[in-house]
């Protein structure tokens, strides 16, 4: 069995986002480790065919664009039918889709569809033997399990972040794929019937280059406009996220917690300011690629796992940092 | 409404993760096992659907060693009508399909409206396992709810992906796994507590094989970090630190 491969590469407003990229630089290093072609499956709203068609340059050898209007694209049976109904005609070896939250959604149901083997959160992978072997963070990024998956397909979702996307030059035969939107009746599914916007102009914490985190340090929500103005002076790639403490004080939403029991992040930069890194903290963002640490207590744990930190007053601190990295981004 | 709550049993949240000496299990001395944090927010979810619809029962399930006992105690603690315990070994820890083979065995044979999971249990951290149970239900399921209505036999549920919140809507009988917003768990008081010893807890021998194509070859330790920087204190180190991360890190 050759070692095709199929990225599922989201696609939202028209826009190829970084996870996209990642998602398709991940399945053409497989298949070219195997001795296969690969696949881009561009999935999106109007608009996003054209868009789609840039991960030629990341490699893929041939694109499916699938465009639907309206709320269509965010239909998560229409994608998992439509998507399973691919693996079974052309035989895929290896699907990857992006660990975001409808990505994560749509390959359980694809999984489910085929009875396929499955590993979310991926971080590395490997061909061993003929198969391929993964490994993933679990318990929280207590330990990290290497799990073998045989057969085909296979189907992994890789985390954000990690994969660093790669230009690569794929055969880029760009097709337009007809999705019926019947194919998923019958089934008894969900139906998403309505899509309420967040914020649009910062990045969702899952899916940031670059966090700005806040904990009780920060003394209240009045004070958040400090994390946001180092958000804000960091540029378009920085997103808020949150310690559970604030948020079930009620200072931050639910969307931006960290942690355990909030979202699972590795930007390449977490910025922790008034946190103190509770182990339930770290398990959210332990492996992000550099961590700072800005607390005015030298013990809080959070500096055992920061690459750098400043000790002391955030009141002091960010407002000299946002002044600085304001005046080191102009500066070129 | 009869709902049903599915709840692991996991090493708690702050416990040090030590791989066994198999090198695919972990070692389970000196460790508390708690209820998944998700799996607390699906059982009070069930409890307030039920309540909501003035009838019907919660049923709580969990696969795992007779250990789960204690979890699905507090459950029936907290207000769950029954239990059922299917017993399984550690294998099932970190095999979803396994996992879902059996609560879906179980399922099977209960007439039931609604099936709440966690969006993830915080050991194999998979969130593969409802959708797995749903696919062998045949019913749908809506992930990672915020906020969940029932109506007259139709749900409405919130869930947050990439951008802001979709709306689901999906006939019952369905499977839903909750995320964290949905609700504030309650506290068990001494009454539950006592009201729980006469209440049913069945045990049996759980059905669901592994595919057998999805193999832990080993668990083990994350790599130790080494030690990082201190810049210093103050605006001083801020300043210093800007620097850094422009000119040696290229990150900002
Ligand atoms: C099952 C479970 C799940 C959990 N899930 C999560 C989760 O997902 N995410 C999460 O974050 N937590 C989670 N927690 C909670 C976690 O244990 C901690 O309680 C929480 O992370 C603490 O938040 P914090 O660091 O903001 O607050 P604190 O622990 O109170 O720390 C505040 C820090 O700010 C510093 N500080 C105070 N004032 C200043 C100042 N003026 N300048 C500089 N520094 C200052 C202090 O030195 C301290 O280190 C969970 C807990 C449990 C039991
Ligand atoms: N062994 C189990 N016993 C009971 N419920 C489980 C078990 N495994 C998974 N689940 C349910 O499925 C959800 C998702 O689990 P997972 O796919 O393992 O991340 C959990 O939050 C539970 O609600």
């Amino acid at each position: 069995m050759s070692w095709s491969t199929l990225a599922f590469a989201q696609v939202s407003q028209a826009v190829v986002n970084g996870t996209a990229r990642e998602v398709v630089t991940v399945a053409r290093g497989i298949a070219q480790a195997g001795g296969g072609e690969t696949t881009a499956l561009v999935w999106g709203p109007g608009g996003a065919a054209e868009a789609g068609r840039e991960l030629v340059g990341f490699g893929a050898d041939k694109v499916y664009c699938c465009e639907l209007p309206g709320l269509e694209w965010r239909q998560p049976d229409l994608a998992a039918v439509t998507v399973a109904k691919l693996i079974k005609e052309v035989g895929y070896r290896v699907v990857v889709f992006p660990s975001t939250a409808r990505g994560a959604d749509v390959a359980a149901r694809t999984a489910a569809l085929l009875s396929a083997p499955m590993a979310s959160n991926v971080v590395s992978w490997e061909l061993v033997d003929d198969t391929l072997e993964v490994v993933r963070p679990v318990f929280a990024g207590r330990a990290t399990a290497t799990v073998r998956l045989s057969g085909g397909p296979v189907l992994i979702t890789v985390r954000s972040n990690v994969f660093s996307p790669r230009p690569a030059q794929g055969a880029g035969v760009v097709e337009t794929m007809a999705v019926e939107a019947s194919s998923a009746e019958g089934r008894r599914g969900v139906r998403v019937t309505g899509f309420e916007e967040g914020r649009r102009d910062r990045l969702s914490v899952g899916e940031a280059p670059i966090v700005v985190s806040g904990g009780r340090g920060l003394g209240g929500p009045e004070n958040w406009g400090l994390i946001e103005d180092l958000a804000e002076a960091l540029g378009p790639d920085a997103a808020l996220g949150a310690s559970r403490a604030v948020v079930d004080a009620g200072w931050r939403p639910h969307d931006e917690q960290v942690g355990q029991t909030g979202k699972t992040v590795s930007p390449n930069l977490y910025i922790a300011v008034g946190i103190s890194g509770a182990i339930q903290h770290l398990a959210g963002m332990r492996t992000s690629k550099r961590i700072v640490a800005i607390n005015r207590d030298p013990r809080a744990p959070i500096f055992g796992v920061a690459d750098y930190g400043v000790v002391g007053d955030v009141f002091e601190v960010l407002p000299a940092l946002t002044e600085a990295v304001r005046e080191v981004r102009e500066g070129g | 409404m009869n709902v049903i709550a599915c709840i692991k049993r996991v090493p708690d949240s702050a416990a040090r993760i030590r791989p066994a000496a198999d090198g695919k299990s972990i070692n389970a001395a000196g460790v508390k096992f708690v209820t998944s944090p998700f799996d607390e927010l699906a059982l009070e979810e069930a409890l307030r659907q039920r309540d909501e619809a003035g009838e019907g029962t919660v049923t709580a399930i969990s696969v795992g060693p007779p250990e789960c006992a204690d979890i699905l105690r507090s459950a029936l603690a907290l207000g769950a009508d029954e239990a059922v315990l299917l017993s399984r070994g550690e294998e099932h820890r970190l095999d979803p399909v396994m996992a879902a083979g059996a609560l879906a065995e179980e399922i099977r044979e209960c007439a039931f409206d609604l099936v709440l999971t966690g969006k993830q249990a915080i050991d194999d951290e998979g969130g593969q396992a409802p959708a797995l149970l749903a696919e062998a239900l045949g019913v749908p399921f809506a992930p990672a709810a915020v906020a969940l209505t029932v109506e007259d036999g139709r749900a409405v549920a919130r869930r947050e992906v990439e951008g802001g919140l979709e709306i689901l809507e999906f006939d019952l009988p369905a499977v839903v796994s909750v995320d964290k917003g949905i609700n504030l768990p309650r506290y068990p008081n001494l009454k539950g507590i006592m009201a729980a010893k006469r209440k049913p807890l069945e045990v049996k021998e759980a059905a669901g094989r592994s595919t057998g194509r999805l193999e832990l070859v080993a668990l083990e330790e994350p790599p130790p970090k080494g030690a990082g920087r201190i810049l210093g204190e103050g605006p001083d180190a801020a300043r210093e630190l800007a620097h850094v991360l422009r000119e040696e890190e290229s990150l900002i």
